[in-house]
């Protein structure tokens, strides 16, 4: 029974390990600075949920958008119903036609989804010297490393590039990311927000704040997630446990 | 088998009319199973369940999700967050697939070991093949609906494929992609036919059933049933032995999809596919990864995809490539040897195919593609010749009897299966 259960699992793992090979590609290793909806265990943070969230809102939202979360989502995070509308409000949004057959603007309500920054991808791109800034909604999902990609994005600004490497105008210097020529200028400091709950804003907290954020943008579900997988496998378990007791009564005379 | 009786009005109505009670009765209850199958005998039924999974929740995602470049990827997306455990839904799918092929590999390796492709099992193996090809088609098109990047160029790749073949390559190209680029009606034909085949091999999945029931099961000893006393009744042994099995495949699928979600994807495919930004890297799934290796493995294009394609064909040519008339590997010291090797082979092959081409990459592809082909074309055929198989025992019976000396029949200690 081990020998299946080991070699089951060593067919799982020989599997994964052609995906798991290539999970960094060159470049420094990411930080990785562990959060807390880290592991089996691991819950998103409610608190660095909200930091995270206010430092979307006041630094990351004025380039990109967050088209998949609505603002009504927000309140997977702790904002009340009427922070939601005033979040919401904040942006107009194109509506209509209305009876006259005239299209108008109205502000954004709780169910429209995050109304991005720029009308258009083309419009993004001419006020960000060229380069459409992406959307961030699945940012957490779509980079090897995830939230420590993103999390060591932000710190991995620095002003002079090592010998050798050539920035071109208008480019600043990541040593994260793949090229290391990237089209964001440095997009946090110390300071950078003020945070409601009195945390010190270091860079570094910023950078963990917003990473947190932007994983829940991405993976909403992942605390309703890990709390049903502990419930399904713990059944799992003593059910599979009752299959093998009944198989070793039933099989107990063949020989 | 003995002709099935029932008490109950109804059920004798029904069966007079439809023999469905007595059909259970010999293959799903009295259906005479080797006593000495290992816990390798597993798998089968194990792909069997997996198959129903992914079509109950395929079914259901088909229900939410929307066939069209412009929305199948925000359509996903809703399925993540909107619909009520559309997450579970589709993560189910997503990570059942890669169990599909674990369970289904581990299938193929174990008939590869105890040469369950053996006659009169050739027909039998014939169709697993067949499904195989099936699932591969099926599990290529489902990758390509989510319609982000990786799904785009994945498909992109593999349909440009059919270009090599010599003068009408590009029309068969056009044809598959029903445009001239890989487009809307490409992904809307791919929806349709990732709904369809999985019904298809479903129906091939009775058709091995139905041969298997034909030839009955192969065992661990690899040597024909001889009495009775050789077999149990499928019921109630292995309904409960492949429950327990169907219980600790559960547990190891269900923990990558609630734990690890994401740990068979490719990060690339959460960004939408985007028709004017190629992937640096263009990698398929893992389960396609050795073949992917040996397409890669010649320099010309059509040779490639004749030799990916010739790896699966070589798999139908088994049963005569193989000379030894002893069935199971336990018998055979070399071909236990070469099995292994087979295996790292193929290892080797998957993660040559994971990596991005380079000098030694390459290489190692093509020493490892000419191994693979080496081992079935003249190595197999070989072994039959040159190697001395152990003695066989006499029956499934003697090998356990040994010890004790006792009759055949009598009750012995019990003693410990599996």
């Amino acid at each position: 029974m081990q020998k299946l259960i080991r070699n089951v699992l060593a067919a799982a793992l020989v599997a994964g390990a052609a995906p798991a090979a290539l999970a960094n590609e060159g470049g420094p290793e990411l930080m990785k600075p562990g959060f807390s909806f880290d592991g089996v265990f691991g819950r998103y943070d409610p608190a660095a949920l909200k930091r995270g969230f206010q430092v979307f809102h006041e630094i990351c939202s004025n380039c990109h958008s967050l088209s998949l979360v609505a603002y009504r989502n927000l309140a997977a995070i702790g904002l009340t119903e009427d922070e939601i509308k005033a979040v919401a409000a904040e942006r107009e949004i194109q509506a209509g036609p209305n009876d006259e057959g005239q299209m108008f603007n109205r502000p954004g309500r709780p169910s429209d989804h995050y109304i991005p920054p720029f009308p258009n991808e083309k419009a993004a791109a001419v006020a960000n010297g060229g380069a459409a800034p992406p959307d961030l909604s699945l940012m957490a999902k779509a980079r090897h490393g995830g939230p420590n990609y993103i999390y060591s994005l932000m710190l991995g600004f620095e002003d002079t590039p090592p010998d050798g490497v050539h920035i071109p105008d208008g480019k600043f210097y990541n040593k994260f990311f793949p090229g290391n020529a990237i089209s964001m200028p440095p997009p946090i400091q110390d300071d950078a927000v003020t945070y409601a709950d009195g945390t010190k804003a270091t860079k570094a907290q910023i950078a963990h704040d917003v990473a947190t954020f932007l994983n829940w943008a991405a993976e909403p579900e992942l605390d309703a997630r890990k709390s049903l997988g502990l419930k399904v496998l713990g059944f799992l378990a003593v059910l599979t446990a009752l299959f093998y007791a009944l198989k070793r009564q039933i099989w107990k005379n063949v020989h | 088998m003995s002709a099935y009786k029932t008490n109950n009005k109804m059920v004798g109505w029904i069966e007079e009319r439809l023999p469905i009670f007595s059909m259970l009765q010999h293959s799903a209850v009295e259906y005479p199973t080797p006593k000495n199958l290992n816990y390798w005998w597993n798998f089968g039924s194990l792909a069997g369940f997996m198959l129903v999974v992914m079509i109950l929740t395929g079914v259901f995602l088909a229900m939410n999700y929307t066939p069209h470049t412009t929305m199948a990827f925000n359509s996903v997306e809703r399925i993540m967050r909107d619909v009520n455990y559309g997450w579970l839904l589709r993560y189910l799918h997503m990570n059942g697939a890669s169990m599909f092929f674990v369970l289904v590999y581990t299938h193929m390796f174990r008939g590869l070991y105890y040469g369950s492709y053996k006659a009169p099992r050739e027909l039998l193996w014939w169709v697993g093949v067949v499904i195989f090809l099936a699932m591969m088609a099926t599990a290529f098109m489902g990758y390509v609906l989510p319609w982000g990047q990786m799904s785009f160029w994945g498909a992109t790749v593999i349909t440009n494929l059919f270009s090599a073949f010599p003068v009408v390559g590009q029309y068969i190209v056009t044809w598959l992609w029903g445009g001239f680029s890989v487009d809307n009606p490409t992904l809307n034909r791919f929806f349709s036919l990732h709904y369809l085949l999985p019904f298809v091999i479903f129906a091939l999945v009775f058709i091995h059933l139905w041969a298997l029931h034909t030839v009955k099961s192969n065992n661990p000893l690899g040597i024909d049933v001889k009495s009775p006393q050789d077999t149990i009744p499928f019921h109630p042994y292995f309904t409960i032995k492949d429950l327990f099995g169907i219980g600790v495949f559960m547990m190891v699928y269900l923990a990558f999809v609630f734990y690890a979600p994401n740990f068979f994807g490719e990060p690339d495919n959460y960004i939408p596919a985007n028709p004017m930004v190629t992937p640096p890297h263009i990698v398929p799934e893992w389960y396609f990864l050795p073949f992917y290796a040996i397409l890669r493995a010649v320099p010309n294009k059509l040779g490639g995809v004749l030799m990916m394609f010739g790896a699966i064909v070589v798999l139908l040519f088994l049963p005569w490539l193989d000379t030894s008339k002893v069935r199971s590997g336990r018998f055979r010291p070399i071909f236990k040897q070469a099995f292994l090797l087979f295996i790292i082979d193929c290892v080797v092959l998957g993660y040559v195919g994971s990596q991005p081409p380079a000098d030694t990459i390459t290489l190692i592809g093509r020493i490892a593609t000419a191994y693979y082909f080496f081992h079935f074309l003249i190595l197999l055929p070989l072994l039959g010749k040159i190697e001395k198989p152990k003695p066989l025992p006499a029956s499934i019976s003697a090998p356990v009897l040994r010890g004790g000396g006792m009759a055949a029949g009598a009750t012995a200690k019990p003693m410990e299966k599996a």
